[in-house]
Protein backbone atom coordinates (compact mmCIF):
# COMPACT_ATOMS: atom_id res chain seq x y z
CA UNK A 1 0.00 0.00 0.00
CA UNK A 2 1.60 3.63 -1.32
CA UNK A 3 1.38 6.37 1.49
CA UNK A 4 -1.66 7.88 -0.44
CA UNK A 5 -3.72 4.98 -0.20
CA UNK A 6 -2.45 4.98 3.57
CA UNK A 7 -3.11 8.23 3.68
CA UNK A 8 -6.30 8.09 1.98
CA UNK A 9 -7.69 4.72 4.35
CA UNK A 10 -6.94 6.29 7.54
CA UNK A 11 -8.69 9.63 6.63
CA UNK A 12 -11.43 7.91 5.62
CA UNK A 13 -12.05 5.44 8.49
CA UNK A 14 -11.34 9.04 10.78
CA UNK A 15 -14.14 11.01 8.94
CA UNK A 16 -16.57 8.22 9.28
CA UNK A 17 -15.30 8.01 13.06
CA UNK A 18 -16.29 11.50 13.36
CA UNK A 19 -19.92 11.23 11.79
CA UNK A 20 -20.86 8.01 14.01
CA UNK A 21 -19.22 10.16 17.26
CA UNK A 22 -21.43 13.82 16.59
CA UNK A 23 -24.75 11.87 15.28
CA UNK A 24 -24.54 8.99 18.14
CA UNK A 25 -23.71 12.58 20.78
CA UNK A 26 -26.60 14.56 19.57
CA UNK A 27 -28.71 11.42 19.82
CA UNK A 28 -27.67 10.55 23.26
CA UNK A 29 -27.99 14.52 23.96
CA UNK A 30 -31.55 13.94 22.97
CA UNK A 31 -32.03 11.33 24.59
CA UNK A 32 -31.18 12.72 27.86
CA UNK A 33 -33.31 16.07 27.30
CA UNK A 34 -36.42 13.09 26.52
CA UNK A 35 -35.79 12.16 30.27
CA UNK A 36 -35.53 15.38 31.60
CA UNK A 37 -39.00 17.03 29.96
CA UNK A 38 -39.06 20.38 28.65
CA UNK A 39 -37.40 23.10 30.05
CA UNK A 40 -39.53 25.76 31.46
CA UNK A 41 -38.16 29.03 30.87
CA UNK A 42 -38.16 30.22 34.67
CA UNK A 43 -35.16 30.73 36.91
CA UNK A 44 -36.58 27.56 38.97
CA UNK A 45 -36.84 25.93 35.64
CA UNK A 46 -34.04 26.57 34.22
CA UNK A 47 -32.00 25.95 37.46
CA UNK A 48 -33.56 22.34 37.81
CA UNK A 49 -33.17 21.81 34.00
CA UNK A 50 -29.47 21.98 35.09
CA UNK A 51 -29.16 20.19 37.79
CA UNK A 52 -31.03 17.61 35.55
CA UNK A 53 -28.57 17.85 33.22
CA UNK A 54 -25.51 17.02 35.07
CA UNK A 55 -27.15 14.41 36.87
CA UNK A 56 -28.13 12.68 33.69
CA UNK A 57 -25.84 9.90 32.51
CA UNK A 58 -27.23 10.27 28.58
CA UNK A 59 -26.36 13.43 28.89
CA UNK A 60 -22.50 12.44 29.76
CA UNK A 61 -22.50 9.63 27.36
CA UNK A 62 -23.60 12.42 24.47
CA UNK A 63 -21.16 15.14 25.45
CA UNK A 64 -18.21 11.88 25.41
CA UNK A 65 -19.20 11.01 21.82
CA UNK A 66 -18.74 14.86 20.91
CA UNK A 67 -15.24 15.20 22.72
CA UNK A 68 -14.42 11.88 20.68
CA UNK A 69 -15.99 13.62 17.69
CA UNK A 70 -13.53 16.64 18.34
CA UNK A 71 -10.67 14.36 18.63
CA UNK A 72 -11.17 12.74 15.50
CA UNK A 73 -11.95 15.64 13.68
CA UNK A 74 -8.73 17.63 15.27
CA UNK A 75 -6.78 14.15 14.11
CA UNK A 76 -8.23 13.99 10.18
CA UNK A 77 -7.07 17.81 9.64
CA UNK A 78 -3.80 17.04 11.10
CA UNK A 79 -3.60 14.59 7.92
CA UNK A 80 -5.74 16.00 5.37
CA UNK A 81 -7.09 18.97 3.96
CA UNK A 82 -9.76 20.60 5.96
CA UNK A 83 -12.21 20.80 2.33
CA UNK A 84 -11.72 16.88 2.54
CA UNK A 85 -12.62 16.53 6.00
CA UNK A 86 -15.68 19.41 5.63
CA UNK A 87 -17.86 17.48 3.67
CA UNK A 88 -18.58 14.73 6.27
CA UNK A 89 -20.18 17.70 8.25
CA UNK A 90 -22.71 18.34 5.66
CA UNK A 91 -23.66 14.48 5.19
CA UNK A 92 -23.64 14.49 8.86
CA UNK A 93 -27.32 16.24 8.96
CA UNK A 94 -28.73 14.09 6.23
CA UNK A 95 -27.30 11.03 8.65
CA UNK A 96 -28.43 12.83 11.47
CA UNK A 97 -32.23 13.05 10.16
CA UNK A 98 -32.06 9.47 9.39
CA UNK A 99 -31.27 8.56 12.93
CA UNK A 100 -34.10 10.92 13.86
CA UNK A 101 -36.24 8.87 11.63
CA UNK A 102 -35.06 5.25 12.40
CA UNK A 103 -34.09 5.73 16.26
CA UNK A 104 -35.96 8.26 17.38
CA UNK A 105 -39.49 7.50 15.36
CA UNK A 106 -39.67 11.67 14.25
CA UNK A 107 -42.02 12.02 11.00
CA UNK A 108 -40.26 14.21 8.77
CA UNK A 109 -42.45 14.98 6.03
CA UNK A 110 -41.10 15.67 2.39
CA UNK A 111 -40.56 19.59 2.83
CA UNK A 112 -38.21 18.90 6.17
CA UNK A 113 -36.72 16.31 4.16
CA UNK A 114 -36.10 19.36 1.00
CA UNK A 115 -34.85 21.47 3.95
CA UNK A 116 -32.07 18.86 4.74
CA UNK A 117 -31.08 18.92 1.27
CA UNK A 118 -30.23 22.61 0.61
CA UNK A 119 -28.49 22.30 4.18
CA UNK A 120 -26.34 19.77 3.01
CA UNK A 121 -25.90 21.05 -0.72
CA UNK A 122 -25.08 24.33 1.21
CA UNK A 123 -22.41 23.37 3.50
CA UNK A 124 -20.85 21.24 0.67
CA UNK A 125 -20.52 24.88 -1.14
CA UNK A 126 -19.43 26.44 1.56
CA UNK A 127 -16.89 23.70 2.63
CA UNK A 128 -15.62 23.70 -1.13
CA UNK A 129 -14.11 27.58 -1.21
CA UNK A 130 -10.73 28.11 0.26
CA UNK A 131 -10.43 27.70 4.13
CA UNK A 132 -8.03 30.14 5.01
CA UNK A 133 -8.42 33.60 3.19
CA UNK A 134 -6.47 35.64 5.59
CA UNK A 135 -2.88 36.09 6.09
CA UNK A 136 -0.98 33.87 8.66
CA UNK A 137 0.31 35.26 11.72
CA UNK A 138 3.81 34.03 12.74
CA UNK A 139 4.29 30.72 14.45
CA UNK A 140 3.69 31.08 18.48
CA UNK A 141 6.82 29.60 19.98
CA UNK B 1 -42.83 28.43 17.29
CA UNK B 2 -42.11 31.53 18.89
CA UNK B 3 -40.48 30.61 21.96
CA UNK B 4 -38.40 28.06 19.98
CA UNK B 5 -37.33 31.17 17.28
CA UNK B 6 -36.32 33.10 19.85
CA UNK B 7 -34.47 30.33 21.68
CA UNK B 8 -32.85 29.66 18.03
CA UNK B 9 -31.96 33.10 17.72
CA UNK B 10 -30.43 33.02 21.30
CA UNK B 11 -28.30 29.33 20.80
CA UNK B 12 -27.29 30.48 16.98
CA UNK B 13 -25.92 34.39 18.58
CA UNK B 14 -24.15 32.33 21.25
CA UNK B 15 -22.60 29.75 19.24
CA UNK B 16 -21.49 32.46 16.45
CA UNK B 17 -20.51 34.94 19.01
CA UNK B 18 -18.11 32.53 20.73
CA UNK B 19 -16.86 30.64 17.60
CA UNK B 20 -16.16 33.85 16.26
CA UNK B 21 -14.38 35.51 19.73
CA UNK B 22 -12.42 31.88 20.16
CA UNK B 23 -11.13 32.85 16.11
CA UNK B 24 -10.38 35.98 17.03
CA UNK B 25 -8.53 35.39 20.19
CA UNK B 26 -6.55 32.35 19.09
CA UNK B 27 -5.78 33.95 15.60
CA UNK B 28 -3.88 36.92 17.61
CA UNK B 29 -1.70 33.98 19.60
CA UNK B 30 -0.81 32.69 16.34
CA UNK B 31 -0.73 28.67 15.12
CA UNK B 32 0.87 25.64 16.84
CA UNK B 33 4.00 25.10 15.58
CA UNK B 34 3.31 21.63 14.88
CA UNK B 35 0.37 19.09 16.26
CA UNK B 36 2.12 17.30 18.79
CA UNK B 37 0.65 17.34 22.64
CA UNK B 38 3.16 19.36 23.79
CA UNK B 39 3.08 22.21 21.26
CA UNK B 40 -0.54 22.03 21.62
CA UNK B 41 -0.56 22.31 25.25
CA UNK B 42 2.05 25.35 24.95
CA UNK B 43 -0.58 26.74 22.20
CA UNK B 44 -3.34 26.44 24.98
CA UNK B 45 -1.60 27.93 27.79
CA UNK B 46 -1.07 30.93 25.37
CA UNK B 47 -4.36 31.22 24.02
CA UNK B 48 -6.03 30.99 27.51
CA UNK B 49 -4.12 34.33 28.02
CA UNK B 50 -6.36 36.20 25.76
CA UNK B 51 -9.32 37.92 26.94
CA UNK B 52 -11.42 37.08 23.86
CA UNK B 53 -11.24 33.23 24.69
CA UNK B 54 -12.46 34.26 28.12
CA UNK B 55 -14.89 35.92 26.13
CA UNK B 56 -15.73 33.16 24.33
CA UNK B 57 -16.17 30.36 26.83
CA UNK B 58 -19.53 31.85 28.61
CA UNK B 59 -20.98 31.79 25.54
CA UNK B 60 -19.74 28.28 24.07
CA UNK B 61 -21.33 27.03 27.41
CA UNK B 62 -25.04 29.00 27.02
CA UNK B 63 -25.10 28.31 23.35
CA UNK B 64 -24.42 24.25 24.40
CA UNK B 65 -27.26 24.48 27.05
CA UNK B 66 -29.36 26.67 24.77
CA UNK B 67 -29.01 23.78 22.49
CA UNK B 68 -30.45 21.06 25.16
CA UNK B 69 -33.32 22.89 25.36
CA UNK B 70 -33.68 23.37 22.13
CA UNK B 71 -33.82 19.38 22.49
CA UNK B 72 -36.12 19.56 25.15
CA UNK B 73 -38.84 21.02 23.11
CA UNK B 74 -38.14 20.29 19.27
CA UNK B 75 -37.18 17.34 17.45
CA UNK B 76 -33.64 16.18 16.69
CA UNK B 77 -34.34 16.60 13.04
CA UNK B 78 -35.24 20.27 13.48
CA UNK B 79 -33.07 21.35 16.07
CA UNK B 80 -30.07 19.79 14.25
CA UNK B 81 -30.58 20.56 11.48
CA UNK B 82 -31.57 24.04 12.27
CA UNK B 83 -28.39 24.62 13.43
CA UNK B 84 -26.65 24.75 10.30
CA UNK B 85 -27.80 28.81 10.69
CA UNK B 86 -24.50 28.93 12.02
CA UNK B 87 -23.12 29.26 8.61
CA UNK B 88 -25.30 31.75 8.05
CA UNK B 89 -24.48 34.05 10.68
CA UNK B 90 -21.04 32.99 10.56
CA UNK B 91 -20.65 34.40 6.94
CA UNK B 92 -21.72 37.29 8.11
CA UNK B 93 -19.73 37.65 11.30
CA UNK B 94 -15.77 36.00 9.27
CA UNK B 95 -16.52 38.85 6.59
CA UNK B 96 -17.25 42.32 8.72
CA UNK B 97 -15.70 40.90 11.79
CA UNK B 98 -12.97 38.93 11.00
CA UNK B 99 -12.14 40.92 7.78
CA UNK B 100 -12.66 37.11 5.67
CA UNK B 101 -12.84 36.91 2.07
CA UNK B 102 -15.98 35.95 1.09
CA UNK B 103 -16.64 34.08 -1.81
CA UNK B 104 -19.52 34.73 -4.12
CA UNK B 105 -19.73 30.54 -4.09
CA UNK B 106 -19.77 30.71 -0.12
CA UNK B 107 -22.64 33.09 -0.18
CA UNK B 108 -24.74 30.40 -2.75
CA UNK B 109 -23.50 27.76 -0.14
CA UNK B 110 -24.96 30.64 2.90
CA UNK B 111 -28.26 31.24 0.86
CA UNK B 112 -28.76 27.35 0.50
CA UNK B 113 -28.35 26.82 4.19
CA UNK B 114 -30.88 29.81 4.83
CA UNK B 115 -33.77 28.34 2.70
CA UNK B 116 -33.15 24.64 3.88
CA UNK B 117 -33.19 26.04 7.63
CA UNK B 118 -36.33 28.39 6.96
CA UNK B 119 -38.37 24.83 5.24
CA UNK B 120 -37.14 22.80 8.22
CA UNK B 121 -38.20 25.08 11.04
CA UNK B 122 -41.54 26.09 8.64
CA UNK B 123 -42.27 22.33 9.18
CA UNK B 124 -40.69 21.83 13.53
Amino acid sequence: MTHEHRLRFKTLVMVLLMVVCANVGDLMLKRGMLQIGAVRISAPGIWHALLSTIHNGTIWLGILFLIGFTLCYMTAVSWADYSYVMPAGAFGYAVQTTLAVVVLHEAVNAQRWFGVVLIVLGVLLVGQTHPNTTQKKPVAS
Amino acid sequence: MIKLVLMLIFFICCSTGGEIAMTYGVKQVGQPERFRPLALLRFIGKAVRSGWVWFALPLMAASFYSLLILLSWAPLSVVIPASAFNYVVGAFGAKYLLKETVTPRRWLGVIFVFVGVLLVIVTG
